[in-house]
């Protein structure tokens, strides 16, 4: 398998205080990989690196380099925009455009970048929406507002609206912590769908989720990659003390 | 029931609230009643559509007032409301620095500068130069409306979420298109209150407007010539020692507080949300 995306010295700061020391890790094409660790470790602050969304926050710094297809998206003449569309983001908190419809949030990205055809932005929502797995539930709803539906059901519409734009990459931010156990195992069952297509980097709190669905496993602590491979080996037989005491649940 | 001390409290509490609900309504509900008395005989088709008659005929109207309120307001707008809502777009969206706190500091200081200074500011820097005109009198109450335009404008856009502003970037939309379609829009209501707000508090100055549109007994002539407006009016009505001026001047007052009132109405249906969050 090749590589999709490669971090090289990776440092990432708020401010002055550093949060990623010297990441060096290597993720896989068509492959989930999970990114665990306590809280506070910079899981989150890792995958917002990829897609160029650390530099939002402001005074946020980085150094290293984050290679895609063997390009350095840090490098000076790389627009973000370009990058976020190829790397798509789903967030924590299932976050629909509240003042927009379900069909209109789908295309939200595309309609912005200038897609004006009405034909073709329906096709593309519906498409979006039966791979999202929530056409079924909302078809005869697509005008209502998203923010009409369920917990759930907005993380899925959110997931739609991410692969509308059509992204080789899809980072998953927590997309669990505020779901229930149902929920849960549609989005997880999306994803295993999902990497036929796309490479796909999650990270979560929940271990078992980890487990289940990613190939790859990254462990993070206190800003350091601890320790990186195969889900199974990570599980079974990891090589450090503290990634085991983690996934024994000794800390974190 | 039982009556225990926490209760009591409670009870209280909520009756004192309820009565500073009733003493914060009583003066403006009595300001309708009294408006609406005085006023309510003086208005006709007449009133609403004639130029003013010399003191002693009768009949005459204000429609040269409404007209000129109109227009007067009409300027300030074109200009209050751009500036204004760019500036807060600009305090809440790029204003993390220095500059964007001075600037928010100083927009609270002038909400609540006198009106008459902003008066002056027409009157020094436009009538010695142009002459009173319908220009002056919008360039002096924008001044009045820009800080509270800004500052409204600036306090909704940081109501909304920074997921969304997040949402949107991270669908490789550029942060200008994000802040124009995503985060105006969800803050549009609050926005346009804040406007409305700002149209309602300056279409009632009077001293500002003395000094700058003066007043005209005719039709608006032009907008680089002295102009009648609605409250210039009701101050020239009021003041004069005739009975029946004075009526004038509470239905002049009555049309004012009209105006508004069907211009909130109007932009709240027009600007209904689409959505409910």
């Amino acid at each position: 398998m090749p590589e999709k995306i490669t971090i090289e010295n990776l440092n990432a700061w708020f401010e002055t205080k550093q949060a990623l020391h010297d990441i060096n890790l290597s993720i896989q094409e068509n492959m989930i990989t999970a990114i665990i660790g306590p809280s506070g470790c910079g899981k989150s602050t890792f995958i917002r690196c990829l897609n160029r969304m650390h530099e939002v926050v402001p005074k946020a710094k980085i150094s290293g380099k984050v290679l895609v297809d063997g390009k350095n998206i840090y490098e000076s003449d790389v627009d973000p925009v370009d990058i976020r569309r190829r790397i798509g983001m789903v967030f924590q908190k299932a976050n629909p455009f509240p003042t927009m419809s379900i069909s209109d949030n789908v295309v939200a990205g595309l309609k912005l970048s200038g897609v004006k055809d009405k034909k073709i932005l329906d096709n593309i929502a519906e498409e979006s929406l039966k791979k999202a797995a929530l056409w079924d539930e909302v078809k005869n709803d697509l005008n209502k507002s998203g923010v009409s539906l369920s917990g759930g059901q907005q993380q899925r519409l959110c997931i739609a609206r991410a692969l509308a734009v059509e992204p080789e990459i899809i980072l998953f931010d927590e997309p669990c912590s505020a779901l229930d156990p149902i929920s849960t195992s549609k989005i997880e069952d999306l994803m295993l769908e999902l990497k036929e297509k796309y490479t796909i980097v999650i990270v979560t709190h929940n271990m078992q989720q980890a487990a289940r669905v990613s190939d790859y496993t990254a462990f993070f602590l206190y800003g350091k990659l601890i320790e990186f491979g195969e889900t199974n080996q990570i599980f079974k037989k990891p090589m450090e003390k503290s990634t085991e005491d983690y996934i024994v649940g000794r800390f974190g | 029931m039982k009556w225990n001390k926490r209760k009591l409290i409670d009870r209280i509490m909520s009756f004192l609230t309820a009565a500073c609900v009733v003493i914060a309504i009583i003066p403006l509900l009595s300001i309708l009643y009294t408006v609406t008395l005085n006023g309510i005989s003086a208005i006709n088709i007449d009133f609403l559509t004639q130029l003013p008659k010399p003191v002693g005929e009768a009949g005459g109207g204000l429609g040269n007032a409404i007209q000129g309120t109109f227009i007067v307001v009409g300027i300030a707008c074109l200009i209050g409301l751009p500036v204004g809502i760019l500036s807060g777009v600009y305090l809440s969206e790029y204003g993390e620095n220095k500059f964007g706190r001075m600037v928010s500091f100083v927009a609270d200081v002038l909400t609540g500068t006198p009106s008459i200074v902003a008066g002056i500011f027409g009157y020094t820097f436009i009538v010695l130069y142009f002459g009173f005109s319908a220009i002056a009198g919008g360039v002096a109450i924008s001044v009045l409306m820009i800080p509270i335009v800004a500052r409204t404008t600036e306090e909704s856009l940081k109501l909304v979420p920074g997921s969304l502003r997040e949402a949107s970037l991270a669908l490789g939309i550029p942060r200008w298109k994000t802040i124009l379609h995503i985060v105006l829009s969800t803050a549009m209501s609050g926005i346009i209150t804040g406007a409305l707000l700002a149209i309602a508090r300056v279409s009632g100055e009077t001293a500002p407007l003395l000094l700058t549109a003066f007043g005209n007994p005719f039709w608006a002539v032009g907008i680089d010539k002295p102009i009648s407006t609605l409250p210039a009016q009701i101050f020239t009505y009021a003041i004069s020692p005739f009975p029946d001026w004075h009526t004038k001047a509470w239905g002049g007052a009555l049309i004012l507080i009209i105006l508004i009132l069907i211009l909130n109405i109007g932009v709240r249906l027009i600007t209904r949300r689409k959505y409910r969050v």
